[in-house]
């Protein structure tokens, strides 16, 4: 009988085709299951409430929503103070994937909740605290994805960057504390509210699972997007290089041609 | 309108979002992998 030499030969992992894996295929199918299991309680199962009715319903997108906003939003700021202390193009990179999730959910934190003010306030938009606090916070981000996109060398670009970074984090503290700092239109602490017995088990099942869900749609969306992050500064890199051979091969051949 | 409305459009501008920026996010992956030579396409 003869043993293999090699009896663990492994096939060598293909080189990615884009920023899928098995392990966010997995994750993908996952969230898409919780996001339809989510959906029915807060479409179908939970009862109206008392005082809203119906629009409640969108307090279980509103509020996972709001949540991925400060977290991405946070983590922007988290990966400029490492970018600024440790010069590593990771945190660059993780601060330009959660910056532009962190606008992607501040813009959808303040629609859904303009939709839910309507029937709820009876008005879209009012200058409440709260309200104007996330479209400060928009706006920054806003400012944010301009500063990323300034023409310059990478370094220079990552470390002006990861300094406007640093400006979210005060935004996003600001943001949640306008309902207990100042007097507000917009309710208080809502995820608190889910330990209290005054709200209905099924609702505050439905908010958690959302919420719950929400998590793993943003961690599935956070890698996707990091790898999108990566994949251009490597683009960039390239282009680089490219442009610099270009560049010598049209000196290389003036210094070839003879004078005259 | 009445409060159902509201909700149906909540919830579907949400998901048109977040679809229409997940397939963006793919899709640009996906042509970036392309003019990316392979061996700087690992990120661990």
């Amino acid at each position: 009988m003869t043993t293999p030499q090699h009896p663990v030969d492994r096939a060598p992992t293909p080189d990615p085709t884009g920023t899928g894996s098995k392990g966010t295929r997995i994750l993908g199918i996952v969230t898409l299951l919780g996001i339809a299991l989510g959906a029915t309680l807060a479409l179908r199962t939970s009862p109206p409430d008392e005082n809203m009715g119906n629009a409640v319903r969108l307090l279980y997108l509103h509020v996972p929503i709001v949540t991925l906003a400060y977290i991405f939003a946070t983590l922007v700021t988290v990966a400029s103070v490492m970018y600024l202390w440790k010069k590593s193009a990771w945190w660059d990179v993780t601060a330009a994937a959660c910056g532009e999730l962190a606008l992607v959910f501040t813009c959808l934190t303040l629609v859904t909740g303009a939709i839910w003010g309507r029937p709820t306030w009876g008005t879209f938009w009012v200058w409440d605290p709260r309200l104007t606090a996330t479209a400060m916070l928009a706006l920054l981000l806003l400012g944010y994805q301009a500063v990323r996109r300034l023409p310059g060398d990478q370094p220079s670009r990552a470390r002006r960057s990861a300094v406007v970074g640093l400006l979210v984090l005060p935004n996003v503290f600001l943001d949640n504390r306008a309902v207990t700092w100042w007097r507000s239109l917009h309710q208080g602490t809502t995820i608190l509210e889910t330990l209290q017995p005054k709200i209905h088990d099924q609702m505050a099942f439905a908010l958690v699972f959302n919420m719950f869900v929400g998590l793993l749609m943003g961690a599935w969306l956070l890698v996707h997007r990091w790898r999108l992050a990566w994949l251009e500064q490597q683009a960039d890199a390239v282009e680089l290089d490219e442009a610099i051979t270009a560049r010598r091969a049209e000196a290389a051949q003036v210094r070839a041609e003879p004078a005259g | 309108m009445s409060n159902w409305s509201y909700v149906w459009l909540g919830w579907g501008i949400t998901t048109a979002s977040l679809v229409a920026y997940s397939a963006w996010v793919i899709a640009r992956g996906r042509a970036l992998s392309r003019r990316v030579p392979p061996q700087d396409r690992r990120w661990m």
